[in-house]
């Protein structure tokens, strides 16, 4: 396993639209055994910006986070750190991160990463239309006086 | 000496019974649900979230009605809430320089690579009161366009390349979460702006006006100020790996001042920074102003004793619920307190009486 795919994986479990991710997921009808391994729980991260955008770090504010982790046997784990305050979200999250390292691994893919990542690729698109229909061009003028 | 007042139970309970029909109002009108206030009342969330320092948008919308709308109530409750979550840890800094912009604009220069995009703003509106929002539900529906999908650099990058203006180099300094440790002035930048970005939008825009009056002396221009989605990256304890963890709106406002120079560097601009959760673009053009007056020291400025150039009055002074706390506690019970204060002037008002009837 790839630290890259994990890594996108978790970012699209992370950032994902808890009712859209909770809907994908009791779609599927799996029913997985697991160990807690840390129940969930809420908390937050602080998020830093950079002074003048490239100067010293500075903390901006915390942004809530729900984390938790599991183990479907000895070797494999799952985390799920997610955005927000929804314990649910956070343990599919880690239910999807252990199944993407066994054989269910397609079936995840498919039915939720997948997914995730055209729902958020439509709301970027969303955006980026949207602002550039909003494109202006300044222009000044030479006032008649001045002639 | 702290003498507790007792009683008044059966008092406080009916009037908090009676604050929470007052706050459901006529109950022949619908009730507001959190959802409606995060999605029609936007920027007041976004308010509550940037000075209540927490990101989370249901819970800045349940502030906000279980406040009765009354913002700084509802920042005091997001603070409170705060404090009883357990850090996780720290973000990598977020880079906005990929943002994904809903709005991008720059009042120095008319022409840059990106483009100026106006986003859903306020700006160049009438200000006129829109009756047809009185009436129905009818909106207009936003236009698209084909774009280009690129990274959008900042304005003021273009400057620092031809030297134009002061570039912001790490000090390498460390500083303190304010949040969790006792201030000690003289503070950090850093120290500052996370003062800054939690602040008063009032209180900074007031002080933000008061150096473009001149109370200051440093003139400043928009040159570039930004809202839109960034992407807060964070490493996993457990695995070492860093995960977009969050995407999280943010106004940045960088602005141009004038000019600083020495025999050694000729006169280039300088500059503020404002950097904030939401989208509150007065505030984070008040935030670059405020931070950039309080840099004359490092840039070698005099000091003209006014407010926005002070530290210690600005950073002091700039979080309402410190100030509001300070401030409405003098409502409650202070029975004693005055009852000493009675004692004194009477005492002193008969030492009085007796030297008149002396003389």
């Amino acid at each position: 396993m790839k630290n890259e795919s994990r890594k996108q994986w978790l970012s699209y479990l992370a950032t994902a639209d808890e009712n859209y991710l909770i809907s994908l997921w009791d779609n599927l009808n799996m029913k997985i055994e697991y160990n807690w391994l840390r129940e969930p729980e809420i908390g937050s991260v602080m998020v830093q910006g950079k002074a003048g955008v490239t100067g010293d770090n500075f903390n901006v504010g915390e942004v809530t986070i729900t984390r938790c982790s599991l183990s479907l046997d000895k070797k494999i784990q799952g985390h799920g750190y997610v955005q927000g305050r929804n314990k649910y979200k956070s343990k599919i999250a880690a239910l999807c991160d252990a199944l993407m390292q066994t054989e269910k691994k397609e079936i995840i893919k498919r039915n939720i990463i997948d997914k995730l990542i055209k729902y958020k690729n439509n709301k970027r698109i969303e955006i980026l239309s949207k602002t550039e229909a909003t494109k202006v061009d300044f222009f000044t003028l030479v006032r008649g006086e001045d002639k | 000496m702290y003498v507790s007042v007792k009683g008044g139970e059966k008092a406080i309970n009916n009037a908090h019974s009676w604050l929470s029909e007052i706050r459901r109002g006529d109950v022949n009108i619908a009730e507001l649900n959190i959802k409606q206030i995060s999605e029609q009342l936007t920027l007041s969330v976004d308010r509550v979230m940037s000075e209540g320092s927490l990101y989370d948008k249901d819970l800045s919308a349940l502030a906000i009605k279980q406040s009765r709308g009354d913002l700084i109530e509802a920042i005091f409750l997001m603070r409170a809430y705060r404090t009883t979550l357990p850090r996780i840890g720290s973000s990598k800094p977020i880079e906005t320089g990929k943002m994904l912009c809903l709005r991008r604009i720059s009042a120095t220069f008319k022409d840059i690579p990106g483009k100026q995009k106006l986003g859903p703003t306020f700006d160049y509106t009438h200000r006129l009161l829109d009756f047809k929002l009185l009436a129905d539900g009818e909106y207009e529906k936003a236009k698209i366009e084909k774009y280009d999908d690129k990274e959008i650099p900042h304005v003021l990058s273009f400057l620092n390349k031809e030297g134009l203006i002061q570039k912001e180099i790490p000090s390498g300094k460390t500083s303190k979460d304010i949040t969790r440790n006792p201030i000690n002035f003289p503070l950090t930048r850093s120290e500052r702006l996370q003062s800054l970005s939690r602040g008063d939008e009032g209180f900074l825009l007031g002080l933000a006006y008061s150096t473009q009056r001149g109370y200051a002396r440093n003139h400043a221009f928009v040159g570039e100020l930004r809202t839109g989605y960034v992407e807060v990256q964070f490493e996993i304890p457990e695995l070492g790996i860093e995960i977009n963890i969050a995407d999280v709106m943010f106004t940045e406002c960088e602005s141009v001042n004038q000019f600083k120079g020495s025999k050694k560097i000729p006169a280039q601009f300088t500059r503020g920074y404002g950097l904030v959760f939401g989208q509150l673009e007065r505030k984070a053009i008040s935030m670059a102003l405020v931070d950039r007056s309080m840099r004359w020291k490092e840039f070698g400025e005099e000091y003209l004793g006014v407010a926005a150039q002070d530290e210690e009055f600005v950073i002091s002074h700039c979080d309402n619920i410190q100030a509001t706390g300070f401030l409405e506690h003098i409502k409650l019970p202070h029975y004693v307190d005055f009852q000493a204060e009675l004692d004194l002037v009477r005492k002193i008002r008969e030492e009085y009486k007796k030297n008149e009837q002396r003389t």
